[in-house]
């Protein structure tokens, strides 16, 4: 070892309080960086390759019943390379010591040999037999209600209730997110996704040599625009309800969606991290290299040369960066792990395949070294261009003047130690205010753990609380009578009831379009409400249309404009409405008409497809069992339980985020106020020990230092607030999609929290220099020189 | 013939512990200071004098013996006491002036009459050492002798019993060190306060009413100067 590499040990160890916690800050953003990365990387790479794997489909559609012949026509299309003709069906299940109803999306699988498309992976038993009752039961249902091959459900089909045997439990690349129909959240004890063979399911719903669903791949240079204008065209009169891409696929759009956030996540913070982190090397290597001018004079003198010097300094950043990475990369895999085993709580892939990819560990070191040395150039630059003679000479004493807070005139009212506070922030205001922002990134940071659990509390308050205050939503199987609802409001039980038509369209705005729910009731409000965007409720009109803002926004259209509304059901109509208002609501894009006003143009007659029911408690059982024997009920929504699944579904990842987060915060917030105390504390340990020789007390001259501290601290809290609050806003903007838009809710607890963590890191870095101010050496400042 | 004791000092030792060997820096050291008497404290560097004064200014605390300061012993003093008596009685005056940068020339003063009891004004006390007129510089727009000079107005501020100077020309030149002695003998020659200057130039040792000569932990004399000679007159 060089005698340079022994010093530069040495140089370390001295300084190993401050390398310490700037490694820390290092570590946490590329522990951030590598958690998101390395989780972002397994999730794409092992959704590509069980996309590929299981050949996922390019093309989706429903459709109400075509001759097996129309497949040829499809398989026509320019574009088309493989078709696959499918029976979907919803059915209402029982499951045994489960009285809730559950929904069950039973799709067809061929009686003989693979499926072409969304091919099923076999995690236990074997595909249904030919002619038996048998069925597969996906993943996480199965799970929720812990069964397994062997056993037996209950299944309405097609009005008679039968028995299934379980013969396997399978994961499809199509239903790695499932979620029912108008769920927000997964519920995977109430629904559920079974694989049938298609002869069996065809009989039960007389669809022999006909197809109600088709799923498509494409060649490679085909147009899926194209394709799916021919297919509709071809699937029109087989009540198809419109086709889609795979980006607007359900359990991919989700995905994409998450990918979406972890990418924010990949950016955002370990910018934020090695941002503060390099600033903090830029303050610790600028002291040191001032503390060892006489050092470098030396060495330099001795014939050492510039670049030997500055490479000196460098290779001390870079030691403190390599322990702050290499440590990062460690937590970063750990977390990465984490994350990546609750995304498979959510995403049902057959497998994660999780790695740290090498480019990951290169770039993590590429971009804490290059964040590290933009923060230290110019110090190292300094300390290479020094001359020797100049460096010999003692640093010219620091010039400083009245703060401007004092010229204003409280000048009388401050003491000599607050005048020498003011003067010492305010003579470097560059790393003043660096270091104000420095703690105010921790501050906003710790801001956005709570922020996306309240908005997600106030999202759900505004739905069901605000919105859709029913406690149970009943489907019809297709657009029944009026009668039905009459019906319904007799059962026993049952305190209030509002019917609804739902109907799926494509809207049309110049060359926009969007597919999307068309919502009609009565302006009876008690149970289901629009809201507008001061979350009053509001009558829809009797004519035109009303959008979720989102959609306006989607489709760039304002109030007045007129839209072209395409039916995708029934008699097909296409309608051309005015838009009347826009509604605030935060989930999915509906759009809504008075439901007078769509039966009209529909030409229908009265007809609905669902009910609202208000219920008295104590009868919510009986109603059930009732419901369940009604053939033409499709569902039932129970209002508690969607919102305990999303209570449920967020809790978990939003408190592991919470933790994380805090966690990394409290890193930076530690490290910034450690440093920035410890800095003045060796800046200042000369004139705070001559204080004490002049018969200030150990209080006292600790009020000099820690006070700075606590002014600091204090202003950069309510600026730490301002950054939060534009972070959570960036992150929401960023999470904007037509699954939801998160509201930019941050409650007084956010800012507690927030507060609260920078207070005590604050606190525990004054701990560590009372004790420090204790041990100052007053005999050797009165002899030395600074 | 001296009238009052201010500091009895009695078998004054301190040993340092340097790595594995003892360093003795005072080996036994008694001595009285009087009240009104300026004394100059000469020894070469190693003699133990920085060591004897930063006993007496309550800033060390001897391995044995005993310090009396207006009968209390100050090495039986905690550190809240030995506080107290660097803040109302004694006052310092370093080799390096030991001025804070952020404060001006009249705060620098202010900092100490701000904690003392019925101290002088910061203008009264810079007006003794003539820098009315540089009030409101600061350190870093002085001279070094001026700087000296606005250290020894900081000292005097508070009217403390005794002033202790450590080596306060040592890093000035002699026209300038001449300046601040002149201060240092105006003052207690006005304010009567007991001054104990130590240095290792014996030029300085003239102006004193008693030299008392150091060397090697140990006392090795006390002159009585039957004649004082005014600063001005000195040179090194």
């Amino acid at each position: 070892m060089t005698s340079l590499s022994r010093k530069l040990f040495r140089d370390l160890w001295l300084m190993r309080g401050q390398a310490l916690a700037i490694a820390i800050v290092i570590a946490s953003g590329i522990a951030t960086f590598v958690m998101s990365v390395s989780t972002l990387d397994a999730l794409q790479s092992t959704r590509t390759q069980v996309y590929t794997d299981y050949r996922f489909a390019d093309i989706f559609t429903s459709l109400k019943r075509a001759p097996q012949q129309v497949i040829k026509r499809i398989e026509a299309i320019p574009g088309v390379r493989e078709v696959e003709s499918r029976v979907v069906a919803e059915v209402r299940m029982e499951v045994e010591s489960f009285p809730d109803p559950v929904i069950g999306r039973l799709v067809s699988i061929p009686d003989h040999g693979e499926s072409k498309m969304n091919a099923l992976y076999m995690r236990q038993g074997h595909k249904p037999k030919a002619n038996k009752q048998e069925v597969l039961l996906s993943e996480p249902f199965a799970n929720a209600h812990q069964l397994k091959p062997g056993d037996a459900i209950t299944a309405i089909i097609n009005g008679s209730r039968q028995k299934l045997r379980v013969s396997g439990v399978a994961l499809s690349p199509e239903y790695i997110y499932s979620l029912s129909p108008g769920a927000m959240f997964p519920d995977n004890q109430r629904y559920g996704i079974l694989w049938m063979n298609r002869k069996m399911l065809a009989t039960a719903y007389d669809m022999d040599g006909a197809f109600n669903d088709v799923v498509l791949k494409l060649m490679d240079n085909a147009q899926a625009t194209d394709v799916i204008e021919r297919l509709d065209r071809i699937l029109a009169r087989y009540g198809g309800v419109g086709a889609y891409q795979r980006k607007d696929q359900q359990s991919h759009h989700f995905l994409s969606q998450e990918f979406r956030g972890l990418e924010t996540m990949a950016t955002l913070f370990p910018a934020i991290f090695l941002g503060v982190a390099a600033f903090l090397l830029n303050v610790v290597v600028t002291r040191l290299v001032n503390t060892q001018r006489e050092q470098i004079a030396v060495l330099k003198a001795f014939g050492y040369s510039n670049s030997t010097v500055g490479l000196h300094y460098l290779q001390l950043v870079l030691l403190i960066t390599s322990v702050g990475v290499v440590a990062g990369l460690f937590v970063g895999r750990r977390l990465g792990q984490g994350l990546g085993n609750i995304y498979m709580e959510f995403f049902h892939f057959p497998y994660l395949d999780y790695r740290l990819a090498t480019s990951t560990i290169l770039l993590a070191f590429l971009i804490s070294f290059s964040a590290a040395i933009i923060g230290t150039l110019h110090a190292v630059y300094r300390a290479a261009k020094l001359p020797p003679a100049e460096a010999m000479r003692l640093e010219p004493p620091v010039r400083y003047q009245e703060s401007l807070l004092e010229r204003s005139g409280v000048k009388r009212y401050l003491s000599q130690p607050s005048r020498m506070i003011l003067r010492h922030i305010s003579r470097k205001p560059l790393k003043t205010c660096f270091t104000i922002l420095g703690i105010a990134m921790a501050g906003a940071i710790m801001m956005l753990g709570k922020f996306q659990g309240d908005s997600i509390d106030y999202m759900l308050h505004v739905q069901y609380d605000l919105a859709q205050r029913e406690d149970l939503t009943v489907s019809f199987t297709e657009p029944t009578s009026r009668r039905a609802e009459y019906e319904l409001a007799r059962l026993p039980g049952v305190q209030y009831t509002e019917s609804f038509r739902h109907v799926p369209i494509r809207i049309r705005f110049k060359h926009y379009q969007r597919r999307t729910i068309l919502q009609a009731f009565d302006n009876s409000t008690a149970l289901h409400r629009i809201l507008d965007s001061h979350l009053q409720p509001f009558d829809l009109p009797k004519q035109g249309i009303v959008l979720n803002d989102y959609l306006a926004k989607l489709l760039n259209v304002s109030i007045g404009d007129r839209v072209i509304v395409e039916v995708l059901s029934g008699r097909r109509p296409t309608l051309e409405l005015e838009v009347m208002n826009t509604v605030g609501e935060m989930i999915g894009i509906p759009a809504y008409m008075h439901m007078d006003s769509l039966n009209r143009l529909l030409g229908e007659g009265e007809a609905i497809n669902g009910v609202f029911l208000a219920v008295d408690q104590q009868y919510q059982d009986t109603i059930y069992r009732q419901l369940q024997n009604r053939p033409r009920v499709a569902g039932i929504t129970i209002t508690d339980a969607a919102v305990q699944s999303a209570h449920d579904t967020m809790g978990e990842t939003i408190l592991i985020f919470t933790f994380v987060n805090t966690l990394l915060a409290a890193g930076i917030a530690f490290g910034v106020i450690y440093n920035s105390v410890r800095i003045a504390y060796s800046e200042r340990s000369r004139e705070l020990a001559s204080l004490r020789v002049l018969g200030f007390s150990h209080s006292e001259i600790a009020y000099i230092l820690l006070g700075e501290l606590a002014l600091l601290t204090l202003i950069a809290i309510p600026i730490g607030f301002v950054i939060g609050v534009q972070i959570c806003s960036i992150i929401a903007t960023e999470m904007d999609s037509d699954l939801y838009r998160i509201p930019l809710i941050i409650e007084s607890g956010s800012y507690t929290f927030s507060a609260t963590v920078v207070l005590v890191s604050a606190i525990l870095s004054s701990l560590i220099i009372w004790q420090r101010l204790k041990q100052l050496d007053l005999v050797a400042v009165l002899k030395t020189r600074e | 013939m001296q009238t009052k004791t201010v500091f009895q000092a009695r078998g004054l030792t301190k040993i340092y512990q340097v790595g594995e060997t003892e360093v003795y820096a005072l080996r036994g050291v008694d001595l009285d200071l009087y009240q009104d008497e300026l004394v100059v404290l000469l020894g070469a560097s190693g003699s133990g004098k920085s060591t004897l004064l930063n006993i007496l200014g309550g800033l060390d605390i001897p391995t044995t013996g005993q310090v009396i300061y207006d009968g209390n012993d100050l090495v039986k003093a905690t550190e809240r006491q030995l506080t107290d008596y660097r803040r109302y009685h004694v006052g310092f005056v370093f080799q390096f002036y030991n001025l804070i940068p952020s404060l001006t020339a009249k705060e620098n003063v202010a900092v100490v009459t701000e904690i003392a009891r019925d101290p002088m004004t910061p203008e009264q006390a810079l007006e003794m050492v003539h820098l009315a007129n540089r009030m409101d510089h600061f350190p870093a727009q002085l001279s070094g002798g001026e700087q000296q000079r606005v250290a020894i107005a900081r000292a005097i501020a508070k009217r403390p019993a005794v002033l202790l100077c450590d080596e306060p020309t040592g890093a000035l030149d002699s026209s300038t060190g001449v300046v601040v002695l002149e201060a240092l003998a105006r003052i207690n020659r006005e304010l009567g306060t007991t001054t104990a200057v130590i240095t290792h130039n014996a030029v300085i040792a003239a102006m004193a009413d008693r030299v008392i000569h150091l060397s090697d932990g140990r006392i090795a004399s006390i002159d009585q100067n039957t004649e004082k000679i005014a600063p001005q007159r000195l040179s090194w």
